[in-house]
């Protein structure tokens, strides 16, 4: 192969009917809450955790959604439950981080 | 002549007006410049948030209206001011006079192929939010296919678009994208659905509640990104482009469906009445109310009041409380006089 | 057309696009970079609208880049570039023309959003007007109609049907041709009104495909640039964003197995044609048939296949894609033996030919 100092990029778009919801499908059923999720980022912002480390609850629930391995990033939860606390959707957020560790093993 | 009432407009706000004027005593003529009854109102399914039948709502308003003089299919050809009301000449050649003016004209629905990108026209499953509701009514419309595995509804169309000229917020679509989509899974419950949108606007009795279902008991997919580009696969599926905002990433999906919510804007044929009646426009086209607060029902011509979306989108409860409120300033008008 | 799609649905759009095209007496003004990439088109438009069509096309050597491509690339600011082009309209002035048509996409693009500037700003026409008269001593018209050259053949497309010794059609099958029409970016996008056709669905090169006897391809990526995109090629570190827009539009269009793509930009068809090659050797992937890539030709060149012109007189030699497979579909004889050989019959060199995509 020639060697012509640059490769073809990789696209990073998503292909919506590809995506894996399986684990997304199993979290709700563990979590009924995680379906009604409305991407506020409270949960986010107000994660002890999150200023230092980058972690987010609302990314997490997000990349379920989309099929992503999320394993890493839940690493730096202390479960607080500070999360929970501010939900307007009432999601036990706590519940639904462990429901993800469990699905995600 | 005291006590002649025109409304121009024989949909919701025109024929509830006309009912709340005949049980005040009134024999109100109702001008309606289609064959029927019942405007856009008249050719939708079911209505939200307690999804009850459209069809029945106006059936009803047509038989509590027997006590109008309802004239269908005409117009009105001139408009003259009298010393004490309005004289109007109605294209079946008669001429009316009236003490007051009821002005329920309503709106237009945004042409969606003017949004050239959504192919609206050019590609064979794209279809309208106002085509869908006629489908689940009749049940005849071949863009639909039979067992769609993926559909996908694209909010603000046409409305909140400078570039469509039309900034306002259509109101009414975003409940009505959600309860599309749940009415979509209800009939084919393995099919994806998506809603694109911009922001979700569900302001109103109840309209939480039909997101929360939609989310939660019908797995309706939320994205939020606006649909940029649509474009048909050798198999005659929709390829649409999309950010997935939240994530920050491009988005591309194949569809059997797109319903694009095609927004209110104002009446395209209200242009002469208006001018005819010296009546003034807002900033947003729409017909402008003395104040936007306090008084939206009433117009800057005395005897000539509005009711419904002449002055911008309304939802059908809104409609309705302006034209009962429309017909008693109404009747306090006429006391006046 | 191919698909389900509602062809009376375009033609709706492409009626509601419609630009005054003269019929004769255009200043030409040829491209910078046209002439090293595809060789005979711009030469091939002056001899079919001159010889071919007996129009008035006018050219003279004293035009220079119009700048657009140093505007787009962030090297010079528009006003300077707007001086460029206020030089080029006194030039056109000066030879007693007012119709003005750029062979370049770019340069269309350029002229169109600078006419569009002044009409917003005045009193910025009025100060290059000056910094011109300063420059050079030289003042100017504008030109009263404005057309790419491509949409000078489109206006001319039937007249080049009527004489047509080719049409697009596969001769062996019958069928017409599937053609992918590629519109470049800047002749619509800006100012969808200036384009024949929209810039949602162009008409200018359809137009062209229709009336030769082709079948238009419409597949998802079909308005989608084709990567050139200046700066994601100038700059080589990007060049991999440039190759990968131009996969993506041939991932698209695979599924439909286009016959051949015909464009109306410079950068288009070269990015077009050689990426294919590069994609070959990077992935193993070709798009056209038994290992060939799919040909890419400028209109020009197709108008000359179309009116009976030698192929090796077209330039068609210097594409990276074999160009022998559309040739042989059309029916168009052509000396394999000759296909090495200049004007003046001597040798001119054979190219090292790649491995991964067959080439002649």
């Amino acid at each position: 192969m020639t060697d012509f100092g640059f490769t073809l990029s990789k696209s990073s778009t998503l292909d919506l009917q590809n995506v894996d919801r399986e684990r997304f499908e199993q979290l709700c059923k563990l979590e009924k809450g995680a379906s009604v999720c409305i991407g506020c980022g409270s949960c986010s912002a107000t994660c002890p955790a999150g200023i230092l480390s980058g972690m987010s609850v609302r990314k997490v629930v997000l990349a379920v959604q989309r099929g992503q391995d999320v394993r890493s990033m839940l690493q730096c939860c202390m479960l607080c439950g500070k999360c929970t606390m501010v939900c307007p959707r009432g999601i036990n957020t706590r519940n639904l981080i462990l429901s993800i560790c469990s699905i995600y093993g | 002549m005291k006590g002649n009432i025109v409304i121009i407009g024989g949909g919701i706000a025109g024929m509830e007006a006309a009912k709340s004027l005949i049980s005040l005593g009134y024999s109100p003529i109702v001008v309606e410049s289609s064959t029927k009854l019942g405007g856009h109102v008249a050719s939708w399914y079911k209505l939200f948030p307690d999804m009850s039948s459209a069809k029945n709502l106006v059936s009803r308003l047509e038989s509590e209206i027997k006590g109008a003089t309802v004239l269908c299919g005409t117009k009105v050809i001139s408009l003259n001011r009298l010393a004490d009301g309005y004289s109007l000449k109605l294209s079946n050649g008669s001429v009316v006079n009236a003490s007051a003016l009821l002005i329920a004209t309503g709106f237009t629905l945004f042409d969606a192929k003017k949004k050239e990108e959504y192919g609206y026209g050019v590609y064979d499953r794209v279809i309208t939010n106002s085509d869908l509701e006629a489908w689940f009514s009749e049940k005849k419309d071949a863009r639909v296919p039979d067992e769609p595995e993926s559909v996908g509804f694209v909010h603000c169309v046409g409305s909140r678009d400078l570039k469509a000229c039309n900034a306002q917020c259509s109101k009414v679509c975003c409940a009505t994208a959600i309860k599309q989509a749940i009415e979509i899974k209800e009939r084919f419950p393995y099919a994806k659905v998506y809603c694109f949108y911009m922001d979700l606007r569900l302001f109103g009795k109840k309209y939480e509640d039909f997101y929360i279902n939609a989310q939660r008991d019908y797995g309706v997919q939320f994205i939020r990104g606006r649909v940029s580009e649509v474009g048909e696969t050798l198999d005659g599926r929709l390829q649409i482009k999309a950010e997935d905002t939240l994530s920050g990433k491009p988005l591309k999906v194949q569809l059997d469906l797109l319903v694009l919510m095609s927004g209110i804007v104002r009446n395209q044929s209200i242009g002469e009445l208006s001018a005819m009646a010296g009546l003034e426009t807002d900033s947003d086209g729409f017909l402008r109310s003395i104040d936007n607060e306090y008084a939206v029902i009433e117009s800057n011509r005395p005897g000539i009041f509005y009711a419904g979306a002449c002055t911008g989108p309304k939802t059908v409860p809104e409609t309705v409380a302006e034209a009962r409120s429309a017909a008693l300033a109404i009747h306090s008008y006429l006391e006046t006089l | 057309m191919l698909c389900t799609m509602i062809y009376e649905g375009k033609q709706r759009i492409w009626s509601e696009y419609q630009k005054d095209i003269p019929d004769d007496r255009w200043y030409y003004v040829r491209s910078c970079i046209r002439q090293n990439f595809f060789p005979a088109s711009e030469k091939m438009f002056t001899e079919i609208t001159r010889n071919v069509l007996g129009k008035d096309i006018y050219e003279t050597p004293h035009h220079t880049t119009c700048g657009g491509i140093a505007y787009h690339c962030d090297t010079i600011p528009q006003e300077t570039a707007m001086t460029i082009v206020a030089r080029q309209f006194a030039l056109m002035t000066e030879a007693g023309y007012e119709n003005y048509c750029p062979s370049c996409i770019t340069s269309f693009g350029n002229y169109v959003e600078i006419l569009e500037t002044w009409r917003e700003y005045p009193e910025l026409e009025a100060r290059i007007r000056e910094d011109l008269w300063k420059a050079c001593r030289r003042e100017f018209n504008k030109p009263r109609y404005l057309a790419h050259s491509s949409d000078l053949i489109y206006r001319w497309r039937n007249e080049i049907a009527a004489k047509a010794t080719h049409k697009l059609v596969n001769g062996r099958t019958g069928e017409p041709l599937r053609i992918v029409e590629h519109i470049g970016c800047h002749y619509a996008k800006m100012f969808p009104s200036k384009g024949v056709g929209g810039a949602e669905y162009p008409y200018v090169l359809a137009g062209m495909i229709e009336s030769w006897g082709g079948q238009v391809v419409d597949y998802p990526e079909r308005r989608h640039c084709c990567g050139y995109g200046f700066r994601q090629y100038h700059v080589k570190a990007n060049r991999g964003y440039s190759m990968s827009n131009t996969y993506k539009k041939f991932e698209s269009m695979e599924p439909f197995h286009p016959d051949a793509i015909i464009t109306n930009c410079p950068g288009c068809p070269y990015f077009l044609d050689r990426w294919q090659y590069v994609i070959a050797e990077q992935t193993g992937k070709t798009y056209g048939e038994n290992g060939f890539g799919i040909p890419v030709l400028t209109y020009e060149e197709l108008a000359g296949l179309v009116l009976g012109y030698d192929p090796w007189d077209l330039g068609l030699q210097l594409h990276q894609v074999a160009v022998e497979p559309l040739l042989d579909k059309m029916g168009v004889e052509y000396d394999p033996s000759a296909k090495y050989l200049g004007l003046n019959r001597e040798d001119i060199m054979r190219p090292e030919l790649p491995g991964s995509i067959k080439c002649f």
